[in-house]
């Protein structure tokens, strides 16, 4: 096991060290982004600027929403805006320290079930215990739904266990989150013991640059 | 759902006859198919050789011509294709020449292609769509790429490799320039790209899931779904990603924007009461409103027909279906199995991914006639196709 979690650190040090360097190798007619170098458009950019949990983590954001948006009947959580992406940046992803906390959700479904939760209590233990270290959860699909509405689906199902470990103690701003829809599926079969696997919260440990 | 229960109570039993008795009459239900609206145009084709006669018979085809013999033809189209595509164009009725044209430059499917919108122009007054590009995902195992192909799926040409996971290509209307989805630089970011220069820049980069990009009509904003501020919702930038601006505040995933010809609103997949829903929202902000389509469940992946009269979706129930409501809500009619439709700029021609055998391919429905041919393919699974308009 030490090997491979070894090995697995070198491979993501690798690879971020070749996503850095991927200039040269641009193959013809295509220009890579450099990962780190390039500052987002974030806070600031432009003119009417949206900061993390400017608009949404407001009170009274709801009834008279800015821009006379109005949501009266469904709302975006508050208090659950995410943190500035720069501040993940550079650190080292291990995806095996919680592999087997990985959680499931039913069929088109984002609730974290009771019988889920043990797992995710885990992670939220193993996070109190470093808190220098933050976290990335990956949500995932199984393939029956369209593409894009299960990228979303996804990406609900990875803010849901975010909620779920703010609940539990964790700030939020240590916890990001990504969606692969359907695309990353663990089993390719098309049938619902593939599907069962398939619809999943993983969580990815992250790790402080040295 | 109840145009997919009651065709009639007489079929229903006769079905129901037919099948093991264990089955229970009620539970049957007939998903209901569209009748074609337009007989397709009889045209015969006569001159033609091998590579240009089967683009011409394509061509055709997906715009609601059908080829047959010459007997039974409105319309002949004699040419030739040696050294160069010719073609002059008979309507058999009046025997009146409607044109009579030779094309150079170019290869001979370039050619034939524009001999094919030339006839389309000359019997519908409508512009054709053969010489059209589109964008699409080819994903292979765990990774996917950019792809840009001719309308028929020839000519295709990667635009990333990334070696990663992409989606959701969005072309900015009138230019060789797409906003996609890439995970390339470890998180679900939106880029655009310049196909002329190859320039590439991130455009969407905020932490969570930065996802479907949609270009409005006139290019300068675009529209997508963040989820910064804690759940995805729906946001509209401009097309430098200033000025960003939240529409939607819902709890639910919003999903798959797309633009009105107006530009003045965007309609987008959420969750209303429980249910999944299409709904529209002024694109420079106010209320979110449920666009009521009645005879299908679970909407999705709404794509605005151009001219502005209609809005084809996916429909999942038993199977994903192809569905075109009008845009301002109303009965959905169901084309065939498949999903993620995207409109031609010519608003009768469908593009669409069907799943065979555990694969995704792409294929062109003509709405009015109900006519179907798949694309070419190449390997892998081939989605999310756009149309350059």
């Amino acid at each position: 096991m030490k090997r491979s979690v070894l090995f697995n650190f070198l491979l993501i040090t690798a690879v971020l060290t070749l996503g850095g360097a991927g200039c040269k190798k641009a193959p013809k007619g295509t220009t890579p982004i450099p990962a780190r170098t390039v500052r987002a458009p974030g806070p600031g950019t432009g003119p009417g600027p949206i900061g993390p949990g400017g608009a949404v983590g407001e009170p009274g954001v709801g009834a008279t929403g800015q821009g006379g948006v109005t949501s009266e009947t469904l709302k975006t959580p508050e208090g659950f805006a995410q943190g500035d992406l720069e501040t993940f940046e550079g650190m080292l992803m291990d995806p095996n320290a919680f592999a087997t906390a990985t959680v499931y959700f039913d069929f088109d479904s984002s609730v974290v079930k009771s019988i889920e939760q043990p797992k995710a209590d885990s992670v939220a233990d193993q996070l109190k215990l470093k808190p220098d270290h933050k976290l990335l959860i990956d949500g995932h699909c199984d393939e029956r739904g369209t593409e894009e509405y299960n990228r979303a689906l996804g990406e609900r199902r990875a803010l849901a266990l975010r909620e779920y470990l703010i609940s539990r103690g964790i700030g939020g701003e240590r916890i990001r989150t990504r969606s692969w829809g359907e695309d990353r599926p663990v089993d390719p079969g098309h049938n619902e013991e593939a599907w069962a696997k398939n619809r999943r919260g993983e969580f990815i440990l992250l790790i402080p640059p040295k | 759902m109840r145009l997919f229960m009651t065709r009639s109570i007489w079929t229903g039993l006769a079905l129901a006859a037919l099948l093991p008795a264990a089955q229970p009459a009620e539970t049957i239900k007939i998903t209901e198919y569209a009748e074609p609206t337009q007989k397709p145009i009889p045209i015969a084709l006569t001159g033609f050789s091998s590579e240009v006669a089967r683009v011409l018979e394509f061509d055709l085809y997906v715009v609601g011509f059908k080829v047959v013999d010459e007997v039974a033809a409105q319309f002949t189209l004699r040419g030739g294709n040696s050294p160069q595509v010719e073609g002059r164009l008979t309507d058999n009725i009046s025997k009146a020449v409607k044109f009579a044209k030779a094309y150079s430059g170019g290869s001979l499917r370039a050619q034939a292609h524009a001999l094919a919108d030339d006839v389309v122009e000359a019997v519908t007054g409508q512009k054709g769509i053969a010489r059209t590009k589109i964008a699409f995902k080819v994903a292979r195992g765990q990774s996917s790429e950019i792809y840009v192909a001719d309308y028929d799926g020839f000519g295709a040409t990667a635009v990333t490799q990334d070696g990663s996971v992409v989606a959701a290509p969005a072309w900015v209307p009138g230019q060789r320039k797409l906003y996609y989805v890439t995970y390339k630089f470890g998180n679900a970011d939106i880029v655009w790209h310049d196909l002329g220069s190859g320039t590439r820049q991130l455009f969407a980069r905020y932490t969570g899931s930065n996802i479907t990009p949609a270009v409005s009509p006139d290019g300068r904003r675009v529209a997508m779904i963040l989820s910064k501020g804690g759940s995805p919702d729906l946001y509209v930038a401009d097309a430098d990603g200033g000025n960003l601006r939240q529409l939607t505040r819902t709890r639910e995933d919003e999903s798959s924007p797309t633009w009105s010809p107006d530009g003045r609103l965007i309609c987008v997949a959420t969750r209303m009461d429980g249910r999944r829903v299409l709904a529209t929202v002024p694109a420079g902000g106010g209320t979110l409103r449920r666009l009521a389509i009645a005879g299908v469940a679970n909407p999705s992946e709404p794509d605005w027909s151009p001219d502005g009269r209609w809005i084809a979706f996916t429909a999942q129930m038993r199977n994903f279906e192809i569905c075109v409501a009008p845009a301002a809500g109303g009965e959905a009619k169901l084309y065939t199995a498949g999903e993620d439709p995207c409109w031609a700029p010519n608003s009768r021609t469908l593009m669409f991914t069907r799943r065979v055998n555990g694969r995704r391919a792409l294929s062109l429905l003509d709405v009015p006639t109900k006519q179907i041919k798949d694309a070419a393919q190449i390997s892998g699974n081939n989605s999310q196709p756009a149309w350059a308009r």
